[in-house]
């Protein structure tokens, strides 16, 4: 007689599989175990350090002017922010007033490399869902910031745009002209991504609901930047803690109201133009005088501490920096990378959700590897 | 050539971990001078159950008034807060809460510090978030910072807090060592998870309650800590940890004929 019990007809073992290190859509390399039941994710352990390079270790042997040249390679979709964060933070210790035109011209790189930073995310997150186009239509706008870029400081990826005290050049002649020409353009080709996907049936489906994050919970696990605006609390170190000329310029924060992955898109496209607006009131209110002040030319902090936060694209990066005043370089460089601790929130995000949405998640909290692993 | 290469390496800006012992010296005399500026800001200190830790050296509160001797393996500034100086309401409220804490205030370009012993560390931290006057729901940060000069509990581990609400700042700071654990503040603030893990990993600290402790940025099989200020900038290499008899016997090659 047979007592055994019916077999169930599907195996119900959990599955564990392994996405990345080399794997198209996690921008890098990003490993991800993710254990599945099914199609549904259970949960997921995020492997990092592929990439890391020891940046502070190197930045606390190195001059407090050469670092400016590190912080390039840390995120370097965005390393215009990185050299201003730390040029700033360096700044607070020796209690140094930044002439108000370099503040100015320090505005706007910032918010042109904001501007590339999202064009980069906006079409690589599209490209990871299945929208082509919009990758070749964001990079072509992204290479005429990197052609502005490289215009000012001769370089078009890793700027070493800043000096501590100010910039190393004073803007080009006519260069402020072709800022206010590409805001032009930039304004008329923003709607053409809008036209592939804030109504695009197939984006919806994949980016709804997908990836919900309250705002409570997004504070609580670290998120900062657009993933936390998303989640409706309004936080933007710009506002909060204005830095460079940001006290004087004139903007709005996007909000988003459910938290999910495609109100993170709509408050990256908003803060699109929102970046363009205070540009052109940069460039018109532009003030004339020295690009950079008097600086000793060796640098020798005081000894003392302080961490200084700036709005970097991606989040809240922040530079902590312990001077002992007498070294010069930092006794202590700590960073704090907003792509590390967002990326924190990965397991929560995309638990419970099916394997194609992993996809979304990773695209949507706005990575580089290069600053998770430093 | 070693020898002309040496004063230049930026590697050796930092005064090498070998002398310890003239340093701790230093330390004991330039906290001794810093003794009679200590007890004017007394505003801020509520002296309390300090226990067996050392004094961490008070600079003056002008900073770059005086300077020692180069040689002095650097302590923690810790600059405490001039009599000018208003305290907000978190600090005022965090002294009520604490009087018997040991609770020491510093205060440097517009930044506030509070150093809390271990022990009281949960209870300050818990006190910070939900006290009316604090707020501070946001751990932008935490990291920690090397003093080997400082023989017992060499570490301080920092936390960056911000307020979302009420948009202030402040730091907590504790004193650990290899032997001594630190409380995981991840019940308090989830995303300390893998800000202390990365503290565990680039520095040895441990944290005590961690739901996770593991290393996060180098391999799990590394041996040591690189953040620390004894470990050296190029790394082990790699021989020494595949093979660090074979590793022993090149170094003595490569001596050998340099003395020839």
């Amino acid at each position: 007689m047979d007592t055994r019990a019916p077999q169930p007809m599907f195996d119900t073992d959990e599955l564990v599989i392994n996405m990345g290190p080399q794997h198209p859509a996690t921008h890098g390399v990003l490993r991800v175990v993710l254990r599945l039941d099914g199609e549904r994710v259970v949960d997921a352990d995020v492997v990092i350090g592929y990439l890391h390079r020891g940046v502070e270790k190197l930045c606390e042997n190195r001059d407090w002017t050469q670092i400016v040249l590190i912080t390039d390679r840390m995120d370097y979709v965005a390393s215009a922010t990185n050299n201003l964060g730390y040029c700033e933070t360096v700044e607070k210790l020796l209690a140094f007033e930044v002439p108000r035109r370099a503040r100015y011209v320090r505005t706007i790189l910032a918010e042109l490399q904001r501007l590339a930073s999202h064009l980069v995310w906006v079409g690589s997150h599209a490209m990871d869902i299945g929208a082509i186009t919009v990758f070749l239509y964001a990079l072509r706008e992204r290479e005429l910031i990197l052609d502005l870029f490289e215009e000012f400081c001769g370089a078009r990826l890793t700027y070493n745009s800043m000096r501590i005290g100010g910039l190393p050049l004073d803007v080009p002649s006519r260069w402020g002209k072709k800022v206010l020409q590409f805001c032009d353009v930039m304004m008329q080709k923003l709607p053409e991504y809008e036209v592939l996907l804030t109504h695009n049936r197939i984006w919806l489906e994949r980016t709804r609901e997908v990836g919900v994050i309250s705002g409570p919970e997004a504070i609580a696990v670290g998120l900062s930047g657009p993933p936390l605006r998303a989640s409706g609390i309004p936080r933007d170190v710009r506002k909060d803690e204005p830095y460079a000329a940001y006290d004087e310029m004139q903007f709005d924060i996007p909000l988003g109201t459910r938290g999910d992955t495609y109100d993170r898109y709509l408050v990256r496209l908003e803060e699109m133009r929102q970046s363009v607006r205070i540009i052109r009131q940069a460039m018109d209110g532009l003030p004339e005088g020295p690009i950079v002040g008097k600086v000793p030319r060796l640098i020798k902090p005081p000894a003392g501490e302080t961490y200084h936060a700036n709005e970097s694209p991606k989040g809240e990066i922040g530079y902590f920096i312990v001077s002992d005043g007498k070294a010069t370089s930092p006794y202590r460089f700590r960073v704090r990378p907003p792509s590390f601790c967002n990326l924190q929130a990965l397991p929560r995000l995309v638990r419970g959700h099916l394997v194609a949405d992993v996809i979304a998640i990773v695209g949507t909290i706005d990575i580089v590897l290069g600053e998770v692993d430093r | 050539m070693a020898d002309e290469n040496t004063p230049d390496s930026p590697g050796d800006v930092r005064p090498a971990p070998a002398a310890p012992k003239p340093g701790a010296e230093r330390a004991a005399v330039t906290s001794g001078e810093g003794a009679p500026v200590t007890p004017k800001p007394a505003v801020a200190r509520a002296e309390g159950g300090e226990g067996a830790k050392p004094a961490p050296t008070k600079a003056p509160a002008g900073g770059g008034g005086h300077k020692p001797a180069a040689a002095a393996p650097p302590l923690p500034p810790d600059p405490p807060p001039p009599a000018d100086v208003e305290q907000p309401a978190f600090v005022k409220a965090l002294v009520a809460a604490f009087p018997d804490a040991g609770l020491q205030f510093s205060f440097w370009v517009g930044d506030w510090t509070v150093l809390v012993g271990v022990e009281r560390l949960l209870d300050v931290a818990r006190f910070l978030r939900d006290a009316p006057e604090a707020l501070f729901d946001f751990c932008s940060d935490v990291t920690a910072i090397d003093w080997p000069a400082r023989t017992e509990r060499r570490f301080d581990v920092v936390y960056c807090l911000y307020s979302t609400r009420l948009r202030h700042r402040i730091r907590i700071k504790t004193h650990a060592g290899e032997s001594h654990a630190v409380p995981s503040v991840t019940p308090v603030w989830p995303a300390a998870n893998w800000l202390e893990r990365e503290v565990f990993d680039m520095f040895g600290v441990r944290f005590s309650g961690h739901p996770d402790l593991r290393r996060i940025l180098m391999p799990e099989d590394w041996q040591g800590h690189p953040q620390r200020k004894d470990y050296p900038l190029e790394g082990p290499g790699e021989l020494i940890l595949e093979s660090p008899q074979e590793w022993l016997r090149l170094r003595q090659a490569v001596e050998e004929s340099e003395i020839e």
